[in-house]
């Protein structure tokens, strides 16, 4: 009995997290067309609801009106699947954010751990989508997106070892506590290199503008979910911009103090401010790093295929290698205000 | 049978059948695919061994690094299997006589007579602070910091080696220099030419 009273508290707990979840991919969504619109002097969407507040909704209602076409000569299985194993380890990721000190859904001692896990797997639904489509563009699409992944995964591993080394910890509760301090004290000041480029290779992980070779509408369509259509493309929608929203709330815990307000130790406005949660103060914080999604997107003109591999390779991995060293001689300095408590 | 007892037959039965798929499928593709499964769930009994930082690696690793290379590799291939098969038949003998003798082996060694509970005795639950990683941590930059590295310079070796055997200088390649092309002016590529506008004839 009290195994399935905690089962049934731990399933709303994950309900409370999800529900949110989907609404803010769903107005995010909506927001990219507003922002991006006013950022090229247009209006955007203004139909649909007051001031096009229900736009999402009502493209959601269309995804799921419309016929899931399965292609002949794909293969019907790995065909439905890899929307869901494009999406599950988005979603599955959220289990060790902490949202304050005390509220997270699991708090694991290997978080930072589980999470490189789990955004590592998500490759397999993009490349188990083209291949089961049984279509030139969608395995090209495929093909790339693989590459591009695996590349910047590395890179993205490497800031992840500053942060734990910074951090004295895999858990990201410690981790955020280890930030606790003032603005300077988050680990954006002593990690600068490596949160640019964590959040650069994040960038590139969800296949965002600039680096979205894997769709490329100019070359190969649409990509790796080319011959996907209602649901099923809905689907690898939800995941992209999940995607998005969960490498914004890890650069936000990891770089810039995740639940912490940005007031704290400044004489005045830390008392006044002092009644905010911290869930309000994460949620602005990823709200920026989204903000920067939109504004690639509406900014940069897509990379050539080449220039994507050699800045994973050779300007990132190196960098992120060398700044490793430059923190480790720090932890051992004990240089302050960061590293004074870590070293021994 | 408590929980824990339901979720380890249920994750064996998994491993098994996904391992047997690897050896049995016919699609290339599939066999991958059932040993990424196979990974997967290995790495979930790992978990109720209380080994977490094993079961994330594996995960890390071999799912999310090496088998996508693997796949990567299948798929580009497009091997046809059926030429595979062919021998089958006449091969099944020697196979029949290598997995028996394996098996044979294997029971000799690891068989309860050795590793049964009489032999060792069954671990104890660890407390609940227990942090696997930050132990395994510990063991391996202490005790064992010499293997460890020199595990580590081996593997070093083993890239480069495998960079060194497989690069060779290949003129008729076409390379890009960023360098060069960012230093690209607008006065070097365009020429605006003057002229007087011309009739259509």
């Amino acid at each position: 009995m009290d195994t399935l009273l905690e089962l049934a508290w731990t399933l709303t707990k994950i309900t409370a997290i999800v529900g949110p979840l989907m609404l803010g991919v769903a107005y995010l969504t909506f927001a990219e067309r507003k922002i991006i619109g006013y950022m090229q002097v247009r209006i955007g969407p203004n139909r649909v609801g007051p001031r096009g507040w229900l736009q999402p909704i009502a493209d959601a209602l269309k995804l799921l009106m419309k016929e899931v076409i399965i292609p002949t000569n794909s293969n019907r299985f790995l065909f439905v699947i890899a929307p869901v194993l494009s999406i599950a380890p988005a979603l599955a990721a959220w289990a060790v954010i902490p949202f304050s000190d005390t509220m997270v859904l699991a708090n694991i001692d290997a978080g930072l751990l589980y999470i490189l896990a789990l955004s590592s797997v998500g490759v397999y639904g993009v490349i188990i989508a083209g291949w089961a489509a049984n279509s030139k563009y969608a395995f090209l699409g495929a093909m790339r997106s693989a590459a591009q992944i695996v590349s910047y995964e590395i890179a993205m591993g490497f800031a992840l070892v500053g942060v734990l080394i910074a951090g004295g910890s895999l858990n990201l509760v410690d981790i955020v506590e280890a930030q606790r301090g003032s603005l300077v004290h988050w680990f954006w000041l002593p990690l600068l290199p490596l949160f640019v480029i964590f959040f650069i290779s994040g960038v590139a992980e969800t296949n965002r503008a600039p680096f979205d070779v894997a769709e490329g509408e100019s070359e190969i369509v649409a990509g790796f979910h080319v011959e996907y259509s209602g649901m099923t493309f809905a689907i690898f929608f939800l995941a992209e911009y999940a995607n998005m929203i969960l490498i914004s709330v890890l650069t936000a815990v990891m770089f810039l103090g995740g639940y912490l307000s940005p007031f704290e130790g400044i004489p005045v406005l830390e008392g006044l401010f002092a009644w905010v949660p911290g869930m309000v103060w994460l949620l602005a914080k990823t709200c920026l790093f989204l903000l920067f999604f939109l504004w690639f997107r509406a900014t940069f003109p897509r990379y050539r295929y080449d220039q994507i591999m050699r800045l994973g390779w050779k300007v990132f991995i190196p960098i992120t290698i060398v700044w490793l060293l430059v923190e480790g001689a720090a932890v051992v300095l004990g240089i302050g205000p960061w590293f004074s408590g870590t070293a021994g | 049978m408590s929980f824990e007892r339901i979720i380890f037959y249920a994750f064996a039965a998994i491993l098994v059948y996904a391992a047997g798929r690897v050896v049995t499928a016919r699609n290339p593709v599939h066999a991958a695919l059932h040993l990424v499964l196979a990974f997967f769930t290995c790495a979930g009994l790992w978990l109720l061994l209380e080994a977490e930082f094993l079961a994330i690696v594996l995960v890390l690793v071999y799912v999310g690094a090496v088998m996508v290379l693997f796949l990567f590799v299948v798929m580009m291939l497009d091997i046809n299997s059926a030429p595979l098969r062919e021998g089958f038949i006449r091969y099944l003998p020697v196979g029949l006589a290598v997995a028996a003798l394996m098996l044979f082996e294997m029971v000799a060694i690891v068989g309860v007579r050795y590793f049964g509970p009489e032999q060792v005795a069954i671990p104890a639950r660890h407390p609940e602070g227990y942090s696997n990683t930050a132990e395994l941590g510990r063991v391996l930059y202490t005790d064992y910091v010499y293997p460890f590295e020199i595990a580590a310079v081996i593997l070093l070796v083993a890239i480069i080696a495998a960079i060194v055997l497989t690069m060779r200088r290949r003129p008729e390649t076409k390379y890009q220099d960023p360098a060069k092309q960012v230093q690209a002016r607008k006065a070097d590529r365009l020429r605006v030419v003057k002229m007087s506008a011309e009739k259509k004839q």
